[in-house]
Parts: C-alpha cells; structure tokens; sequence
C-alpha cells in the first residue's frame, strides 16, 4: 500500500469521539464528576489495513474500542462504519450492522461461556443471524475450526480443556463466523505466552490476507503492534497524541509522549540494552476525572513550555498521513 | 566472578511435585544452580515452567500440601534452608532474603498503613523499636524514590500508584539488608513508562547495595538490560544457563534460540513473519524419560524421545542440556 489514504477509503470513521463515565456519590447517588475515558477521538481505519491502537493502561484505547462497536454508550460524536453512521442507531438497527463488524477479546477464558461446546460457540452468532439448516451450520462450523488451526475432533469439547492458546483460536473462529469486515482485537495475546503470541498474530494475519479484513488491534504490546500494524494510533489519557505509519512513527516518534514510550521498551539484546537510554518520565498518570489543564501531558513532558500548561493542543496532521497533538510542531 | 568465592545460594537437585487428582505433577524436576555475591541472576521461562514454585519452595512458601519438596538440598550460607524448622526460616524470610512479588496490591495488606508494614519486619527481625523502626522506615522510603516520604508513610496501599505500590515492596524487602533478593515478576503488572522506573531504581540499589538477586520473568528485553546471568527453563528443568552477552548473542538450546526469535523488536528491522514455536508447552504429569522439547522441536531425533538430556557445559560456563550437543562435548572432553 502506497498512501492507503489516497486509494482505499475508510471503513470506519471515528470524528470527536467521547465516552465520559459520570462519577456518582452520596446517599442520591447524585453525580459529582466524570472520568473522561475518551475524550475527542478521531481516526479512520482504511479498507484492508490494520490500525494499532497503543497505550498504556488506563488511556481509554479499550473503551475507544468498544465505542466503535457500540458496544459501549457513547457521549458525543460520531462513528460511521461502511459509510453509514451507527452513533445514534437504536440497537434494532445495530443488530442488522453487527454481523460486519466483530471483536476479539483479552482473556479467552473469560470471553467464552464454560457451559456450551466450542461447536455452540462458535455456531451461536450463526444461529442468531443467519437461518441455516443444522447440516449446514455444522459444515461452517467444521470451515471456519479448520481455518483457525483446530482440530474438528475437538468440536463438542468444554472451553476449559484448551490451554490459552487453543482458546484464542476459538474467539478468532466465532469473531469469523459472520464474515465480518472488521474486527477490534482487543489485546489478543496480552494473556498468552510468548512462544504461543506468535502463533495467534501470524493466524491473525494469514486470515487478514485470506478474508481481506480490517483490524482495529489494541495492545501494549509496543514491539507486536509494529509488527503488525500498518498504521499506528497512540492514546494518552483518553486523547490520540499521534497516528502515523507504522515505520515512520517508530523510526521517528514526534510527539514526546511516543518518544518516552518507545524508549522505555527493553529489546531483546543486551548490547543495545546497555546503551538504550531510556526517557524515563517522572510521576504517573493523572487521573482522567481531573485531567491537567492545557496538554494532558503537561505535567509529566520533558519538553513542556508555557503554552502547554495552558492550551489545549489539537491533533493536526504535519507530514501527509502523520498527525501530531502537540505545541511543538504547532508554529 | 572469580572461582574461589562460595556462593551466596546454592541450589542442588532440587524437585518439587505436585500432587493432584490426575496423579504428581513434576513442576521442579532437579534443578541445580549456584548464585554468586552481586550477581544478578534472570530467570525465564513461560508459565508453567516452574520458575516461581523453585524460588518459593527455596523458602517454603509453597503450600503442602499438595506442593511436595521431593529431594535435594538449598544451602545458603552453610546452612541447608531446606532442612530448617517453621521457626528458623521464619528468621531468614525477610531478613537475610527479601521477595519482591509479582502483584503490588495483592501482597500489601490493605489495612494496615505502608509505614506499619514497613516497620514490621524492623520490629521483628532488626529488634528496632518506635522512634528508631520509624527513621530507618523513612530512610527506605527515600531510597527508593518514594516522594515526600513523612507525609506518605501513614497513607494506605490503595493511596499509591501501582508503580508506587511495587517501590513498597521493594522497600519492605530492603528492610533488613538482605543478602538476597528474590523478585518474582516485579514489573509483569506496570506499564513500560513504570517498568523503565522500576528497572533503574533496582538498577541503582544494585550499586549501592550490593546483594544478589534473582529475577524472574518471562520477559525476555527485561532480562537482556538487568541480569549478568541467565537460566531459561522449560517444563520444570533448565534448558540452558549462561552469561547475559554470551546467552543472546549465541543461543545453543532450540527453544532459547525460537524464544528470542519470536520476539519482534521495536527498532532496527521489522520482522516480515515471526517464528513461531509450533505445539504447546507440556503437562509434567510423568517424569520425562524424554526430552520435553522434542514434541516442539524443529532438530528432535530418536535420542530426544528416549532419553532426557543432562545440563553439560558446553562452552565456558555455558551450559546447554540437549542431545545436539552431547558429542560435541564428548569430542572435546
């Protein structure tokens, strides 16, 4: 892909997006505040690519994730998928739209019911969505175990005698069931071994190729997201400090906050080890119910001036495709 | 390091098993090492490999049962702790052996202040009391970078951060000037900004401090900027032990070298494809009469499903348990 942004347009588009979480105290439960989970976030997410959404926890990229399914309320803003604006539908119309858009979560454990069969599991979007003859619903089934690398024989077997693994792969057959267009991972292989986080990823992307899907992959993991990703999104209490290309935005960070993130990794070698200098911020993040005045990163920026401390700076884009939110490349 | 000096710990044919209903699991299956004073040792493996239930049961903090320490021996300082009654290592956990656990909020206690927890085992293991347990709870505080420490000291857990919750830990395991630290994936809960925090203060300690520690971690950037040492293991044994350079720079196990493959980096090249290792770690249900890799491994042959291969040093302190090399080392012996 050249600039996916000038052949390829977006199937998702995500403009202002807020997801606030009010905070209710007293016997009236009466509320006092909110907590800004996500606060004005805009993105594409182009036909066939894989946008990486990074940050640390607590920066709101899973919450930005569910909005964008609806899967959670939305404040303000709008999201449109496959051109049509899914913000306000009622949840009548959302169902008709679910089937093209899926999700894959963290902790297979916890994302599959114990009590229903892998063949259950993954026939249940089928069955809700799709009339199909039970013979049929069988063979898709069989399909999309032996697209996801598990053995047919395991069909009528209970989610807890998988191991991790095994048990993603499930997830990924029944995100797949409806032949959806996109899919939010959700930190895929955050609760998976390293030697078994490879295995997922490379599935993830052999069926991206197959099926020409559209990831939207959420993950901390800073060293698999550039791997994968083609364009990256980094998140900050709530907000996107920067969204570039993957190999531009890791070569050359612009925003501080990427710069500090992608300096804190440790790499696997210990001759750069010894001589990584690793920007370390001071202090921790602040809380999203009182987030600085001015930049969110004010307080913690090494770079930090006078106007940061009392203007919000925008996401503007300073390269074709590179957008930054920061005053230092504002002028 | 040179020769001469004894170790601080030395760890001989330990094995540990489990019992459970499907029959004893095999989760340390003789493990032999040696830590040297000032030495950072690292310890990877993936989970189940039984990295943390060989550091606990070095100090009897495994439950039994069903945990059952089924042989060898653990000495430190000329004494074996394996050996020792509830009351004697009692003495030695948190005295002379500080842990440092993986989850910060999990092993504070919440209801009692940080300052309290600090002070316990000052009270307990030093004999100080009151005005004297409060200042050197203070000193710990500061050294290791909690801000403003007079007016956290009465906060409770939940008032600190995660990052500043595991400098807590740290704190408490410092308490009494430990010969050795045992840390069991002190930064796996902490954001990378944090985990950068936490990696330089322990790296300052180190200097200042001096003792041994070991480090266990799946993860293996952290253990390429930390340790000086590295054991990997697999299903309950030791694969492969070596110097940290000598360890990445020329990996003899197939597992170590397919682990430090399937890690994308986050500069220099991007990988096209990871490697990946195919398969799944194993259940220790039998004692392997077999080497425990080879259903995973890319170079198993018919000696690996027969016989389990030893730990042999197979260049200068480098030491490797697998057929590919044993006549290699017969060679050269």
């Amino acid at each position: 892909m050249a600039d996916p942004r000038q052949e390829i347009e977006p199937l998702v588009e995500v403009r202002d997006l807020k997801v606030y979480f009010p905070i209710q105290a007293g016997v009236l439960r009466r509320k006092v505040g909110e907590v800004k989970a996500v606060d004005k976030v805009s993105l594409d997410i182009m036909k066939g690519e894989t946008l990486g959404l990074v940050g640390e926890s607590g920066c709101g990229k899973t919450t930005a994730g569910r909005a964008i399914l609806r899967l959670n309320d939305i404040t303000d803003g709008t999201v449109r998928i496959k051109g049509k604006y899914i913000h306000e539908s009622s949840h009548k119309e959302l169902r008709k739209i679910r089937p093209t858009m899926q999700m894959i979560f963290q902790d297979p454990q916890e994302s599959l019911n114990p009590r229903m069969t892998v063949s259950a599991i993954i026939s249940e979007p089928l069955t809700e969505h799709q009339s199909m003859s039970k013979k049929e619903r069988e063979e898709r089934v069989f399909d999309l175990m032996d697209s996801v690398g598990l053995n047919r024989d395991f069909a009528s077997r209970y989610p807890h005698e998988f191991s991790g693994g095994q048990r993603q792969r499930i997830g990924i057959a029944r995100a797949l069931a409806l032949n959806p267009e996109l899919i939010v991972c959700d930190e895929p292989i955050a609760a998976l071994d390293v030697s078994i986080q490879a295995q997922v990823v490379n599935l993830l992307e052999d069926l991206q190729e197959e099926r020409n899907l559209t990831y939207l992959f959420i993950s901390h993991d800073l060293g698999m997201v550039r791997h994968i990703a083609t364009r990256v999104a980094v998140m900050y209490l709530g907000q996107i400090v920067e969204i570039g290309k993957s190999d531009s935005l890791y070569s050359s960070p612009l925003h501080p906050y990427t710069e500090a993130l992608l300096s804190a990794v440790p790499e696997a070698n210990p001759e750069i080890e010894r001589t990584r200098k690793a920007i370390v911020l001071s202090g921790d993040v602040p809380s999203p119910a009182n987030p600085p005045e001015g930049c969110n990163f004010c307080n913690r920026c090494p770079k930090a001036f006078a106007i940061c401390l009392e203007v919000e700076p925008t996401l503007t884009e300073i390269e074709p495709g590179r957008f930054v939110s920061c005053h230092l490349y504002n002028g | 390091m040179s020769e001469d000096i004894s170790p601080v710990l030395s760890v001989k044919d330990l094995k540990v098993v489990f019992s459970t209903r499907k029959g004893e699991v095999h989760a340390v299956n003789t493990i032999n090492f040696d830590l040297n004073s000032g030495e950072l040792l690292g310890v990877v493996g993936e989970s189940g490999s039984g990295k943390s239930v060989t550091m606990m049961s070095l100090l009897s903090l495994l439950p039994s049962p069903p945990a059952k320490i089924n042989g060898g021996t653990v000495s430190f300082e000329g004494k074996d702790l394996l050996k020792m009654n509830q009351k004697e290592i009692r003495k030695i956990r948190g005295g002379k052996i500080g842990f440092i656990f993986q989850d910060p909020m999990t092993s504070l206690n919440p209801v009692f202040s940080v300052g309290f927890q600090i002070m316990e085992p000052l009270k307990k293991h030093m004999g100080l009391t009151g005005r004297k347990a409060q200042d050197r709870a203070l000193e710990l505080l500061e050294l290791v970078g909690i801000p403003d420490p007079k007016k956290r000291f009465k906060d409770y857990p939940h008032q600190f951060s995660g990052g500043m919750r595991q400098r807590v830990m740290i704190a408490i395991a410092l308490t009494c000037n430990p010969k050795l630290l045992i840390a069991d994936e002190p930064t796996t809960a902490l954001d990378v900004t944090i985990q950068a925090q936490i990696l330089e203060l322990v790296r300052d300690l180190r200097k200042k401090l001096g003792m041994a520690i070991i480090w266990i971690t799946h993860d293996l950037g952290v253990i390429a900027g930390i340790a000086t040492r590295v054991i990997v293991m697999y299903a309950g044994q030791i694969v492969e032990q070596a110097n940290v350079d000598e360890l990445f720079a020329n990996p003899q196990h197939p597992y170590t070298q397919a682990l430090i493959e399937t890690i994308p980096a986050v500069r220099g090249e991007r990988t096209k494809r990871l490697n990946s290792i195919r398969g799944q770690a194993p259940t220790t249900l039998i004692e392997p009469h077999f080497c425990s890799f080879h259903p995973r491994c890319d170079f198993a042959f018919n000696k690996c499903t027969s016989i389990n291969p030893q730990l042999i040093e197979q260049r200068k302190n480098h030491l490797v348990a697998c057929h590919l090399f044993e006549d290699k080392e017969v060679a050269v012996g």
